[in-house]
């Protein structure tokens, strides 16, 4: 890493784009850390391919589709790091409110049911095209698809958090955590 | 069975005539048997559910309006226990235990022999709503397996055999005692008010359970003494607790006394629900009267007039016989007013039946639950002895812990304290079982090590022997030396043998997981999730896709569980973690090495229920 600017990656998988926005959120550090690093694939730059190996990737949310599962294997194939960020990469978050509910009854509430969709479907279409994603039976967590190697916790995890822990992978030095920050009552 | 409609639904019998009742006229009356008091609300349930077979939604709103009490609490006790169900559970429900002692002596065929005969499955009811069939966690028969309960009559030692002729009895509607056993039971469980096949297998008597108990002999004598006096002979004993966690019993009853109240409980712990444990259950057989003078002695030592004998509802069949010993202790004198002639010495005993659950054996949990409520541990302190039933202070003991106390009584603690060891005093009632000749109840003095135990029962090829229960500990043969004790091999009396052809892991440890995970009230975040997360990590690494990390993990994750707030959820991890401690070698075999993540993860199966919600073709690349 000495002579190159580390990269880094992002993606916002099953998630609701805040801990992006937490990252962004980084006020005037966010220079800094331009500083320190390149971005690669990520909504940030709307690069949507990778373009070189990275050192870091960033995972927002869980996996609720196949599309997720292929974005995160990818990450893994072309991140040295991979870091779970949020309780929805960690723990599924809100989006796994739907695990135990059965599937079909998941669809139908969005597409016939809820008040948005009802009467407006007629035709009591199911959305079934092949290009689209699959549902998958539960969220999954993002270390029970691929191996992760650090998870920052919170909905989203400070800024703080996020920062001292990218600078700290980045300059190789010990990340201070005191509890104000993993405390969440 | 159609759901009977809320008119004329039962016939009852007084005398020579029969009338039609309503079913709110039944539930009427059951609520006045018990005084219309919210806090009996587990005896209301627990008889509507034995009239009907369930609890019909139908009746929660009478009960609702006669206690003064709102539905979700009626529910919510409802949906807390095994045995309440608000579907019919069959004309006869069947309940047949799924331990893993039950699964060694041949449960999977008998389990496959009722599904055939019956026609349905398990968590079912047949058809035409006669035979219902379920599962439940260990009833107390470790050594008489495999067994079931139907309605509230214990069928032991059954075989695919037995189980043709038992269902080809119930679709004969006959009535429930006339099914055939082979035979009854010995000691008091072929007394008529017992009339069960459940065998004592009582195989070492040591001082507590040996012949000769006079009965009110202990009282007789401390009607003469301070009750100050009799907790200092408690305590100059040395006894600790006999329920497993050991506490000292001189101690417990002290602080009871000395808490301010005029109004104090005593109850005993009946609930013996731990896996393999079923010391008790012989002592509520054939030594009943010595508990309820144990009772008696604590009453009078605390200055408690009131004693609740709680106990498991798998026990349900000892109803009639408990009843008879309490009223012949009434007539003797030895329960009721001015006890033994003692002005000031009045103490009577209730029996509380539980509904199937576990975590009501934790004492304040057990509290909860005879007061008509979920058996929900509590929060301590205030620990029960300061503030326990109704809010008084109350003493918990165990079942043995009493019946030791009178020995301790009438012999004294000089006598008691020369048994045993040093800090383990007097003798400790085991229940054993699995894999040897003699299973059964053995009273032995602490100290005993596993070695001793091993030969006295007829065990050879042992790979592992289970002390304490499933919440114990899992031991390997270079550690049967070890000695039974309150400071090495601590237990509440369960000890279950495995030969060398078990499979540990699969047989055993998954089993005791899923135990913990059946059993957990649900009130800690810990206790309700971590042990499905080791279970899927077991089930991982069984399934051959583990890693050394997936080991590590559970040790880790278990560490956490030690936050819950009960001895379920600090324990839960046990099986796990003692398995790992000391059959390392069985996980080792098991995971896959050098490499270092495998996610068990499979596209085709996570996709196929949404695909076929819209009935799309899965590609998976
Ligand atoms: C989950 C759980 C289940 C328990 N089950 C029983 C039981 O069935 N019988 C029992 O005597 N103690 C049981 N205990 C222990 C009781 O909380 C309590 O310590 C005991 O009844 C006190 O009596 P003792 O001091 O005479 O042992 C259990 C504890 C826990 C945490
Ligand atoms: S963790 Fe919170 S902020 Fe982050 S994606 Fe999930 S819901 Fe949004
Ligand atoms: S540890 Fe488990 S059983 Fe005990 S109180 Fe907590 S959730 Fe309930």
């Amino acid at each position: 890493m000495e002579n190159q600017k580390p990269i880094i990656a992002t993606a916002s998988l099953a998630g609701c784009f805040g801990c992006h926005m937490s990252l962004l959120d980084i006020d005037d550090r966010i220079l800094n850390l331009i500083e320190l690093v390149e971005f690669d694939k990520s909504p940030i730059n709307d690069l949507k391919k990778f373009t070189r190996h990275c050192d870091i990737g960033i995972i927002e949310g869980g996996c609720c589709n196949s599309e997720n599962i292929h974005m995160l294997k990818e990450f893994r194939k072309n991140c040295r790091i991979l870091i779970s960020v949020g309780e929805c990469a960690i723990m599924g978050g809100l989006p796994a409110l739907r695990n135990g509910i059965p599937i079909r009854e998941c669809i139908e509430e969005a597409y016939w049911q809820s008040p948005s969709v009802k009467g407006h479907n007629p035709e009591m279409i199911l959305p079934n095209d092949q290009e689209l994603p699959m549902l998958l039976d539960r969220i999954y967590h993002c270390h029970e698809i691929v191996k992760i190697d650090y998870f920052l916790p919170g909905c989203p995890p400070r800024a703080d958090l996020l920062y001292d822990a990218l600078v700290s992978i980045i300059t190789g030095t010990e990340m201070k955590l005191p509890y104000e920050v993993i405390k969440f009552d | 069975m159609k759901p009977p409609i809320p008119e004329i639904t039962d016939e009852l019998e007084i005398g020579e005539q029969v009338y039609q009742v309503t079913m709110v006229e039944i539930v009427h009356g059951i609520i006045k048997k018990y005084g219309s008091n919210p806090t009996r609300l587990m005896d209301i349930l627990i008889d509507i559910q034995s009239e009907f077979r369930y609890i019909p939604p139908l009746v929660l709103a009478e009960i609702s309006k006669e206690l003064n009490i709102s539905n979700i609490d009626i529910e919510q006790t409802i949906s807390f226990y095994h045995f309440f169900s608000t579907t019919p559970t069959g004309k006869y429900t069947v309940y047949l235990n799924n331990s893993a002692v039950a699964y060694m002596m041949g449960r999977e065929e008998v389990a496959q022999t009722f599904e055939r005969e019956v026609g349905c499955k398990f968590g079912e009811v047949s058809a035409d709503g006669m035979i219902g069939l379920f599962s439940t966690s260990c009833i107390g028969m470790s050594d008489q397996e495999p067994a079931a309960l139907i309605n509230g009559k214990l069928f032991t030692r059954l075989t695919p055999f037995r189980v043709k002729e038992i269902v080809r009895d119930l679709k004969a509607l006959k009535h429930i005692d006339e099914i055939i056993v082979e035979g009854l039971g010995d000691g008091a469980n072929a007394l008529p008010e017992v009339h069960s096949m459940v065998q004592n297998n009582i195989r070492k008597k040591g001082p507590i359970l040996a012949d000769g108990y006079k009965a009110g002999e202990a009282l007789k004598k401390i009607v003469k003494m301070k009750p100050d006096d009799v907790i200092a002979e408690v305590k100059a004993s040395n006894i600790r607790g006999r329920g497993g966690a050991g506490f000292p019993t001189g101690m417990k009853w002290e602080i009871c006394r000395n808490s301010p109240g005029d109004e104090k409980y005593i109850f005993c712990n009946a609930d013996e629900g731990e896996p393999g444990t079923f010391k008790d259950r012989v002592i509520l057989t054939e030594y009943p009267k010595m508990l309820m003078e144990g009772m008696a002695l604590a009453g009078y030592a605390v200055g408690a007039k009131e004693g609740i004998l709680y106990v498991r509802h798998e026990y349900g069949y000892l109803q009639k016989h408990l009843e008879k010993v309490i009223e012949g202790g009434r007539k003797k004198n030895y329960l009721g007013k001015n006890i033994c002639g003692r002005e000031d010495f009045d103490f009577d005993i209730r029996i509380q039946f539980g509904a199937g659950s576990y975590v009501c054996g934790e004492e304040s949990a057990l509290i909860e639950s005879a007061e008509g409520k979920r058996g929900e541990p509590r929060d301590r302190p205030p620990f029960p002895v300061e503030s326990g039933y109704l809010g008084k202070p109350t003493i918990v003991n165990n079942v043995e812990t009493l019946c030791s106390i009178v020995k301790v009584i009438v012999h004294g603690a000089q006598w008691y304290r020369s048994m045993g060891t040093k800090e383990s005093s007097g003798t400790k009632v085991v229940s054993i079982s699995g894999d040897c000749k003699y299973p059964g109840v053995y009273e032995i003095e602490w100290g005993f090590s596993v070695n001793d135990v091993l030969e006295m029962i007829g065990a050879s090829d042992v790979q592992a022997v289970q002390v304490g229960g499933p919440s114990g500990t899992l031991i390997a043969p270079n550690e049967f030396n070890r000695t039974l004790s309150y400071t090495d091999l601590s237990t509440g009396g369960s000890i279950i043998i495995f030969g060398k052809h078990r499979d540990l892991l699969k047989d055993v440890v998954l089993n005791f997981t899923n135990f913990f995970i059946d059993e957990s009230c649900g009130s800690c975040s810990t206790c309700r999730n971590i042990p499905i997360h080791l279970r899927t990590k077991l089930e991982k690494i069984l399934n051959a896709r583990g890693v050394d990390k997936d080991i590590q993990e559970m040790l880790e994750w278990a560490k956490i569980l030690k936050a819950s707030r009960c001895g379920l959820g600090q324990t839960a991890a046990n099986p796990i973690v003692s398995s790992i401690k000391n059959f390392r070698p069985l996980y080792d075999q098991k995971i896959q090495h050098g490499k270092d993540f495998d996610s068990s993860f499979d596209m085709l199966k996570a996709v196929q229920e949404s695909c076929d919600a819209v009935s799309r073709v899965p590609h998976v690349h």
